[in-house]
């Protein structure tokens, strides 16, 4: 599927390598050494643009940063996870003590 | 054109901080090593009654102080006889943004509104992000916040996302970086690009702003109880929380026994990209604590305000289950739904009561607030998800990165003693590592005394140890 344009004035993220891995600093480690340093950002699309091409938005507090497009319209992914049973049998006990005092 | 590399930024930091401070730092300078902390403190601060003023303009502070009846009943089981002191708990979630950041931001940004600056800008990826855009917001100012936030797959810590969701909420630019300490120089490069000021946790007003909370603390414990606390249990990671807390403590007259506790991550390497997704506490752990207790100076300031080893009596750690534990306690028992990092102090806290004779008063001095990402199920679930261990039993067995251990009854619950003569030999070596073989000057002697509270003879006798 090719990609429709994506209309100026879009909320999108994106993405800039700031550091390839040589030239990172000499202090991390090895692991982190092996990677690059990247960043992401979101703001409005200046123009209209296409995933995965260069583009600059204007950031909320008004800069124009420049990067590649990786997402339109963001989704936050995190949330409150699975039930966690060690953590639901937490409340029982504890109450059970407080009657038993044991 | 100017030179955007990594090597030429990191040489011009001086300059660029001088610019995004505007401040002297030379002007306290004494002697090789010794500076002035109080003259910094009190002439590059604000008093008391001016935090206070600063603070009421943005509806910071005068949170409530509750008395966590049902833990303390829970931390006297199995307590030896008499002992098990009232824990009472300063709910810091209460604050604008959610946190006792708050304090710190509503100084930081008042401080930058006052001398003209259009924007703030902060390194962070904890509660001061959303602080500082919060009261960024509030006085009209432009906020960015660099966060380090994901891994090199791009997995962020949901705690992290969460965060930089709620500074984006007020109105902040967001810059997420992958692992490592290179952030600083994003920071700096965004500091020379906007001139916006640099609203480091550091400085001698986001200290002052942490003093009304331990002022607080005995105000509200005389007017509603006509109690005096006998310890406070403080959270300690970059040393800011503590040192205001226990100047504020100092300046409404009490000597409370001040102890700072930390998550125990002892083995995970905070600028690993393959431990990044292992620890489930982004701040409060002895990953800063410790590096920022033996060596202040490590910050984005030439010289750090918090200044943890002059204030502390004990230092301790409880472990990562712990401290999700009584995350699950405070909100099944006392019903406050708070974040597990905000309960790293009520941990050790639990711990600790035991020590104490039971008419005795244990005061936690801080909550934060909870949500997506930052909700002790939120970070168990992602722990196992990354296989990390989770399970019931002794939490003193596990092993960071590797496991996480709820205890399986509130006795099991321990704050561990760091040794404080090895923190401050620890302080001391790189103290005199700066001064390569120099003989330090009286004035370092007495300035080494102060800072890591000790006599000038443990200085002097250290010195000679070490030649």
């Amino acid at each position: 599927m090719i990609d429709k344009a994506v209309p100026k004035g879009t909320w999108v993220q994106i993405h800039q390598q700031i550091l390839s891995p040589d030239q990172r600093a000499p202090q991390v480690p090895a692991d982190t050494a092996k990677v690059p340093l990247v960043m992401v950002t979101k703001g409005f699309l200046e123009k209209d643009g296409s995933r995965n091409e260069n583009v600059a938005v204007k950031t909320l507090c008004g800069r124009v940063v420049e990067g590649k497009l990786i997402n339109v319209l963001p989704r936050f992914s995190h949330d409150f996870g699975n039930a966690v049973p060690e953590l639901l049998a937490i409340g029982p006990r504890v109450r059970a003590l407080l009657e038993g005092g044991e | 054109m100017k030179d955007n590399s990594y090597q030429a930024v990191m040489a011009r930091s001086n300059e660029i901080m001088k610019k995004a401070i505007g401040m002297d730092y030379s002007q306290f300078e004494r002697g090789q090593l010794a500076f002035d902390y109080q003259a910094m403190m009190t002439e590059a601060g604000y008093s008391l009654e001016e935090v206070i003023a600063v603070q009421r303009e943005t509806g910071v502070g005068n949170t409530p102080l509750y008395e966590l009846k049902n833990i303390t009943k829970l931390a006297r089981i199995n307590a030896p006889k008499g002992k098990g002191a009232r824990i009472f708990l300063k709910d810091e979630a209460s604050n604008p943004s959610g946190s006792f950041k708050a304090r710190r931001a509503a100084l930081a940004v008042y401080h930058a509104a006052k001398n003209g600056y259009k924007g703030v800008v902060a390194a962070t990826s904890g509660n001061y992000g959303a602080a500082v855009a919060s009261q960024a917001a509030i006085r009209g100012l432009k906020s960015i916040i660099v966060q380090e936030a994901f891994d090199s797959k791009g997995i962020y810590q949901p705690e992290i996302e969460e965060k930089g969701r709620a500074c984006e909420a007020y109105g902040s630019e967001v810059l997420q970086l992958s692992v490592g300490p290179e952030l600083f120089y994003v920071f700096l490069r965004v500091l020379e690009d906007t001139g916006f000021f640099n609203a480091s946790l550091y400085t001698p007003y986001a200290i002052a702003g942490v003093e009304t909370l331990g002022w607080e603390i005995v105000q509200q414990l005389q007017d509603q109880y006509s109690l005096k606390p006998d310890m406070v249990v403080v959270t300690n990671a970059g040393g800011g929380n503590l040192t205001g807390t226990a100047r504020g403590l100092r300046k409404a007259g009490s000597d409370a026994l001040v102890v700072g506790a930390s998550v125990d991550l002892k083995g995970l390497h905070m600028a690993s990209d393959q431990d990044f997704n292992r620890k489930s506490f982004t701040t409060g752990h002895t990953g800063f604590g410790v590096p920022f207790t033996t060596w202040p100076d490590r910050a984005d300031v030439p010289r750090n305000a918090a200044r943890p080893l002059r204030y502390l009596d004990r230092y301790v750690t409880i472990t990562q289950g712990e401290a999700f534990y009584v995350t699950e306690l405070l909100a099944q028992l006392e019903g406050l739904e708070r974040g597990p990092a905000g309960n790293v102090s009520l941990a050790a806290a639990v711990a600790l009561a035991r020590e104490l004779d039971e008419d005795q008063i244990l005061v936690v001095q801080e909550t934060e607030y909870t949500g997506a990402g930052k909700h002790v199920n939120a970070q168990l679930s992602f722990a196992r998800k990354n296989g990390i261990e989770i399970s019931v039993g002794n939490p003193a067995d596990s092993v960071p990165g590797q496991s996480i251990i709820l205890p399986e009854h509130p006795s099991q619950i321990q704050a561990v003693d760091m040794d404080m003569d090895d923190l401050r030999r620890s302080y001391l070596k790189h103290a005199l590592g700066i001064l390569n073989g120099a003989k330090p000057q009286p004035e370092d002697i007495s300035f080494l005394a102060e800072d890591c509270r000790v006599t000038p003879e443990f200085i002097e006798s250290f010195a000679q140890g070490v030649k």
